[in-house]
């Protein structure tokens, strides 16, 4: 996505919509609204009107331009290709620069910015006293998904007592004759689920690669940037970029869907950390052939009815074929597609915290296509799905588990069953 | 705020006195607070639609059932208030734009599937549900909504009845028009009428569901629709066929239809619209190949061999270069990428679309596109043609740079030309866009005076006010004229 232009600089995209209404078919918040001012091409009409000075930055304008999940779906389907989603990036930026930070947005700030702020801010004051909270440290972009109010009610997974980079070194060695493989973990891999973590830094070592995992790392900067806070992503790209500098990997791997569409798609100079390319662990493992190494596994007892659900930010990409043909090589597992498998959870990073209704009522569209797979497993491939997901299944009391795709993978590959 | 809005925007504010306070708040007490807005973000979001045209409507409300409705138009018309029906406003003529300000009447949320009737094969819905998703929820059941318009994903019911929407299947199945057997309609005395029913035969009073389905929100609002549905063809077959000239593909209509065989689509592309793909991506097709005809038939599986095999046969002796015939679903989906890539290669040429949909009789495809071939030489434009041979319905796409000195005018008189060449042919200027502003100017070359003066007295009868859709399908000048003669 692009995050480093203004909304003057992006007037040629607003320019390109023709205002044929397309979008309204892809928008997850628009399915839900049926209201203009919540799809693309309400925004960008918006967004115009902002440029030409015809509206002020009024309470409404505000709101709507908080009603976007940055998922991406309508500029992957737009017929004139308007990258809808960094507009409206843009726009929010515009509002905060005229307007100053949302509450949601100084949290975001307090979270993924200056460490040593933050350090000083938990000791001093109190105010997270929850265990969850206490448990996640700093630059996490996890502060501010997963704020007190969004957590109200929300069904969260027992916090790791260690997180990733506890159980971890920062360099494990490989083959001499691989390249050094950088993992980029993101703040869910990390902090929430960092077995799914170390599953990945696993199965890429087994494969050979010397994998290097800097813990200077931080946020990838998506909450930052759906804040409208820009000169945050900076801070947080370049501290990234320094991470990855030293170690001199060609190529950094992402198990976060999310992680992956905020990073893939920047410039070299301000994104993919260190100038590598940023890689989605399934496009790479299906490349480096491991659908043919879990073929040669010893067949299983029994196989379980396992689903997969599209994060918006691999669909949107492209990357729907590789998640699935890892799952289908998997001699215990049974691969079921349910009906709107694309359909979007309604995590949306920061989109659930701040309209936690909205957000259930896009994910439970799920559940009429989740439930006819009768699938005991739902898989994905983004931490932010599987929160969701989880949160979506729990309310609705289904007997279905919920996991990373690297779960079952990693169960597979290191002899155990599945679920 | 709201500042002069910038390019084709125009201001409205000469009806911004009449939606006062009281009006208001009456509005928010028929609706609720949260569906009634002043608001310029509103505003704004609702000012235009796929033309690109704008105009600033004095308030948007969105509405939830018939009921408020008709107490809404009650209102408009006691106070003499535009009143501007709106579903996804993706329509190409300018028919949900408030020219004359007023009340954005939004009903998108009305957008339940009341009823699918397997026994019957009709279904009940609001006007608010998107055609597509009809489609696919009949379609679950073993049945078919036919009429699929390249909007279906995101234009509603409501809509399609307001334009009686067509599609590439209308060759076989017909246009919206021949689905609806019964609405429920809003006048603009706000009284509710139901015209039809849900039998396949009706001859009770006037066909009044006629009279609505293609008025363009102009009658009133349509607030329940009752349609009917087909089994849903077993199986599809496609196929591409590459001719050496248009008129071997003109005349392989001709001959494929003569044959006895009606085909579910017979799409074309003429020599501009195969060079301009030609320019953005590589095509599979022979050098010499000046037009494609992309033919799909569907039924039952056993038999759709057998009718590729006679179109095949029929046509072969008629400048065919190359026959492509679909074994898959991807292979079938490939075919249709080709016709559908036109669309976004049309901006390699020029940044301005001017998107016309006329049709002619099937047999004057040939000519019609010779002579769209001569006017776009005339003038120095160009003018791309791809669409639906079948039924001889062009989408004939001018494409210029408005920034340059005259291109405007030239524009001007090159549309009036296309649309007199087509009414010459014995043809029509929309086949399936409508009249809405856009064509509004072009209606008389149509439409004698006697014609057009009956359509304009059921619109004054229903209307008296002309608080409906105002400013719509009749030229302005006629309009305002009559507007003027029903002053007392």
């Amino acid at each position: 996505m692009t995050v480093s232009s203004s909304l003057a600089d992006l007037r040629h995209h607003i320019d390109q919509c023709v205002r044929c209404g397309a979008c309204q078919a892809h928008c997850p918040v628009y399915l839900e609204t049926c209201r203009e001012s919540s799809v693309a091409r309400g925004k960008i009409a918006l967004a115009e009107a902002v440029l030409n000075g015809a509206v002020d930055l009024e309470d409404r304008l505000r709101q709507e331009a908080g009603l976007c999940l940055l998922c991406g779906s309508c500029a992957a389907k737009c017929p004139n290709q308007v990258p809808a989603d960094a507009l409206v990036a843009a726009l929010r930026e515009r509002i905060t620069a005229a307007r100053g930070l949302s509450s949601l947005g100084r949290g975001v700030a307090l979270f993924t910015g200056s460490q040593r702020l933050l350090r000083g801010l938990l000791r001093s004051a109190n105010l997270f006293s929850s265990l969850f909270f206490t448990k996640i440290p700093t630059q996490s972009g996890l502060r501010l998904r997963f704020s007190p109010a969004a957590l109200k009610e929300r069904v969260v997974p027992a916090l790791a007592r260690h997180t990733l980079f506890d159980r971890l070194p920062e360099f494990l060695p490989g083959d001499e004759d691989k390249p050094v493989l950088g993992v980029f973990a993101g703040c869910a891999l990390t902090y929430l689920y960092p077995a799914t973590g170390e599953a990945m830094v696993r199965l890429l070592n087994r494969l050979g690669y010397p994998v290097a995992l800097p813990r200077s790392q931080g946020c990838c900067g998506m909450p930052a940037l759906a804040t409208g806070n820009q000169r945050l992503v900076g801070q947080l790209t370049a501290a990234n970029t320094a991470a990855f500098k030293s170690n001199g990997t060609k190529t950094i791997i992402t198990a976060c869907a999310t992680c992956h569409g905020m990073l893939a798609d920047q410039p070299v100079i301000h994104g993919s950390p260190g100038g590598a390319s940023v890689q989605d662990i399934h496009v790479f493992l299906v490349q480096a052939g491991l659908v043919d190494t879990l073929a040669t596994l010893p067949a299983a007892p029994r196989r379980i009815r396992v689903t997969y659900h599209d994060p918006c930010h691999l669909r949107n990409r492209g990357i729907t074929r590789e998640p699935r043909a890892l799952l289908q090589a998997l001699p215990g597992v049974e691969l079921i597609e349910m009906e709107g498998a694309g359909l979007c959870c309604g995590m949306g990073g920061t989109f659930t915290a701040a309209h936690p209704e909205l957000s259930r009522a896009i994910g439970d569209r799920k559940l009429a296509g989740l439930q006819a797979t009768r699938a005991s497993v739902i898989a994905s491939s983004c931490p932010g799905c599987v929160l969701q997901l989880q949160d979506i299944i729990t309310r609705a009391d289904l007997p279905v588990k919920v996991v990373h795709t690297l779960d079952l993978i990693d169960q597979a590959m290191s002899g155990e069953g599945p679920a | 705020m709201i500042a002069s809005p910038p390019h084709s925007a125009k201001s409205t504010s000469g009806n911004r006195t009449m939606v006062n306070d009281h009006i208001l708040r009456m509005l928010e007490t028929i609706a609720g607070q949260g569906n009634v807005s002043t608001q310029s973000t509103d505003l704004l979001t609702h000012a235009y639609d796929a033309t690109r045209q704008k105009f600033l409507p004095d308030v948007v409300v969105h509405v939830e059932n018939t009921e408020q409705v008709s107490r809404i138009v009650r209102l408009a018309n006691t106070k003499k208030i535009p009143i501007l029906p709106r579903g996804a406003g993706s329509g190409f003529t300018g028919g949900s734009l408030p020219v004359r300000g007023g009340i954005v009447l939004v009903l998108t949320r009305m957008n339940r599937i009341l009823e699918i009737d397997t026994d019957n094969l009709i279904t009940v819905v609001e006007p608010g549900v998107v055609t597509g998703r009809l489609q696919a929820e009949v379609e679950k059941l073993g049945l078919f909504y036919p009429p699929d318009p390249a909007s279906k994903d995101f234009s509603t019911l409501g809509g399609n009845i307001a334009e009686c929407a067509g599609g590439p299947r209308c060759v076989k199945y017909g246009v919206t028009r021949d689905y609806v057997l019964g609405l429920e309609v809003v006048l603009p005395s706000g009284d509710i009428i139901h015209t039809g029913g849900r039998t396949m035969k009706n001859v009770v009073g006037y066909d009044l569901t006629r009279l609505f389905v293609g008025s363009e929100g102009t009658l009133g609002v349509v607030t329940r629709i009752i349609l009917r549905l087909l089994p849903r063809p077993e199986s599809r077959k496609t196929m591409l066929v590459a001719f050496a000239s248009i008129d071997g593909a003109a005349r392989a209509v001709s001959t494929i239809i003569q044959g006895k065989i009606i085909p579910t689509t017979l799409e074309f592309m003429d020599a501009s619209a195969i060079d301009c793909v030609r320019r953005t991506a590589s095509l599979d097709l022979p050098a010499a190949c000046r037009a494609v005809l992309i033919i799909e038939v569907d039924g039952e599986e056993t038999a759709l061999d057998r009718q590729v095999g006679n179109i095949g046969e029929l046509i072969a002796s008629l400048d065919v270069l190359a026959t492509s015939i679909a074994a898959t679903t991807a292979e079938s989906e490939a075919i249709w990428q080709v016709r559908r890539s036109v669309s976004a290669s049309l901006r390699s040429l020029n940044p301005d679309k001017f998107n016309e949909d006329i049709v002619v009789p099937r047999s004057k495809v040939p000519e019609m596109i010779h002579a769209l071939e001569a006017i776009a030489a005339r003038y120095g434009v160009a003018i791309v043609n791809f669409g639906h041979a079948g039924d001889g319905n062009i989408h004939v796409n001018v494409m210029v740079d408005l920034a340059e000195i005259g291109m405007r005018e030239t524009v001007d008189q090159v549309l009036d030309e296309i649309f007199r060449a087509t009414v010459h042919l014995g043809g029509s200027v929309s086949g399936e866009h409508g009249i809405g502003t856009a064509k509004a100017p072009f209606i008389a070359m149509e439409l004698d005076p006697a014609t057009l003066a009956c359509m304009q007295t059921i619109k004054k009868a229903l209307d008296p006010n002309n608080i409906m859709n105002p400013g719509k399908i009749f030229p302005e000048s006629a309009d305002e004229h009559r507007l003027s003669a029903s002053r007392p």
